[in-house]
């Protein structure tokens, strides 16, 4: 915790830093690593509960399962890719909405209190998993020349403004966008959760100076900001998927 | 102070945000790779069969209502043809009695005429013949009777035999006359 002179300890980069919980061969196992794994038995676990022995006429916990099943599926991916184009990938949509969404929970849950998605490293591993399946079907779907006329925005149409539009596009497409598509969740975890950390963090220390009444406005915010990170993490995960599904989109149309 | 430089380039990384760990990465790929080998081999081929069951049983329930109200709506049609068909019937059976019935009242009637006729003809030749006879016999009986009558007025005068005998054609005649005013 910082000293800024008045004593009150504002959070910063030290909240999103964890001592290792142990170390096995030189390797450091934290809190945000152990959260994962957790978020990976629950999102299984749930999902297996719900679909490991699905019934035709679906009981309470199937319905559930099924409710976000669909959701995704057809909400997401069926909307943006079709229901022919997009049956392929609804399993990578699915694990990767519910994978990102648990994992933002984890910011509002007592003890873990912390969203996976604000440490770079996990966000990152999404978004360059999207990247590469882009990469590969825009190769796969148009070769090498078409590649590079999908990724550039080749049209002839243009004219002159052609040779410009194609290094905006080729820096856009292949350099920008997987770097905006993890930072945007990063972003979005990282802020949320720096907010939640202040002002908890401000009640506390409002409880002990003259300004009292302070600590309970600083209260009613940490609870009114729990809600809205609720629904900033179910939106964000809702995003992710859907810039996915978009993303894929644009590697299967036709180039124009 | 190349020391403190390295120290403050070293927090300046482990500080910085935007730079992933890669003991993090490695992490956060297993543990993605781990969810999605599920979804994409057990759970979602699981749930896809089940709502598949599920459509195939919806439909096929919509099916079956539907060749259902299919054959019902045939059996209808059918049975509404049958009965037309036996109301054609009827009205044709209650025709063909009613023509029946009158081509019959008709035969019996002239049937009845024609009997009738018979026995009026067969009567007028019965009084024709009893006529005939009765005027033969009653010819004879008066030849007789004048005979006789004439034999007693002989016996009186013999003389006029050819005036009497005028009187009774003449008497004759009168009765033939009152017989045919009679008739």
């Amino acid at each position: 915790m910082s000293d800024n002179g008045c004593g009150f300890p504002a959070p910063g980069l030290q909240s999103f830093l964890f001592k290792p919980l142990a170390t096995v061969g030189g390797f450091e196992f934290n809190k945000v690593m152990l959260l994962v794994l957790i978020t990976t038995v629950l999102v299984i676990g749930f999902f297996w509960a719900a679909f490991g022995k699905a019934k035709v006429v679906p009981g309470k916990l199937q319905m559930v399962g099924e409710a976000g099943y669909d959701f995704v599926r057809r909400g997401i991916v069926y909307e943006t890719l079709g229901k022919r184009e997009g049956e392929k990938y609804v399993p990578l949509m699915v694990s990767l909405f519910f994978f990102i969404w648990i994992m933002n929970i984890w910011s509002v849950i007592p003890l873990a209190q912390f969203p996976v998605a604000s440490v770079i490293a996990f966000p990152a591993v999404l978004a360059a998993i999207v990247y590469i399946t882009w990469v590969a079907l825009t190769f796969k779907k148009h070769g090498f020349v078409g590649f590079f006329k999908n990724v550039t925005g080749y049209d002839k149409s243009l004219g002159a403004v052609l040779p410009l539009v194609m290094v905006i596009e080729f820096f856009s497409n292949l350099v920008v966008r997987p770097f905006t598509h993890a930072v945007r969740l990063f972003a979005n975890m990282f802020a949320g959760h720096l907010m939640l950390v202040m002002f908890t963090v401000a009640s506390w220390y409002l409880l002990n100076s003259w300004l009292v009444v302070g600590a309970g406005v600083s209260f009613v915010m940490t609870i009114a900001m729990i809600l809205f990170e609720l629904f900033v993490q179910a939106v964000q995960a809702y995003v992710f998927v859907l810039l996915a599904c978009s993303y894929v989109q644009g590697a299967l149309a036709e180039h124009h | 102070m190349i020391a403190n430089l390295a120290q403050l380039a070293a927090e300046e990384t482990e500080q910085n945000p935007l730079l992933p760990a890669g003991p993090e990465l490695l992490v956060g790929t297993i543990a993605f790779a781990i969810v999605f080998f599920f979804f994409w081999k057990k759970l979602l081929p699981n749930i896809n069969k089940v709502l598949e069951e599920r459509r195939a049983a919806i439909e096929g329930g919509i099916e079956e209502a539907d060749a259902m109200k299919v054959e019902a709506q045939s059996v209808l049609e059918q049975y509404k043809a049958q009965l037309a068909e036996a109301r054609h019937e009827a009205a044709r059976l209650r025709q063909e009695a009613q023509e029946q019935g009158a081509a019959l009242i008709a035969e019996m009637r002239a049937e009845g005429q024609r009997q009738r006729e018979e026995i009026v003809a067969a009567g007028h030749a019965q009084i024709d013949a009893d006529r005939k006879a009765a005027a033969s016999s009653l010819r004879q009986d008066v030849g007789k009777l004048a005979t006789e009558l004439a034999g007693k007025l002989v016996g009186e005068s013999l003389e006029d035999h050819a005036r009497q005998s005028r009187v009774i054609d003449r008497f004759l005649d009168e009765l033939e006359e009152k017989a045919e005013a009679a008739r």
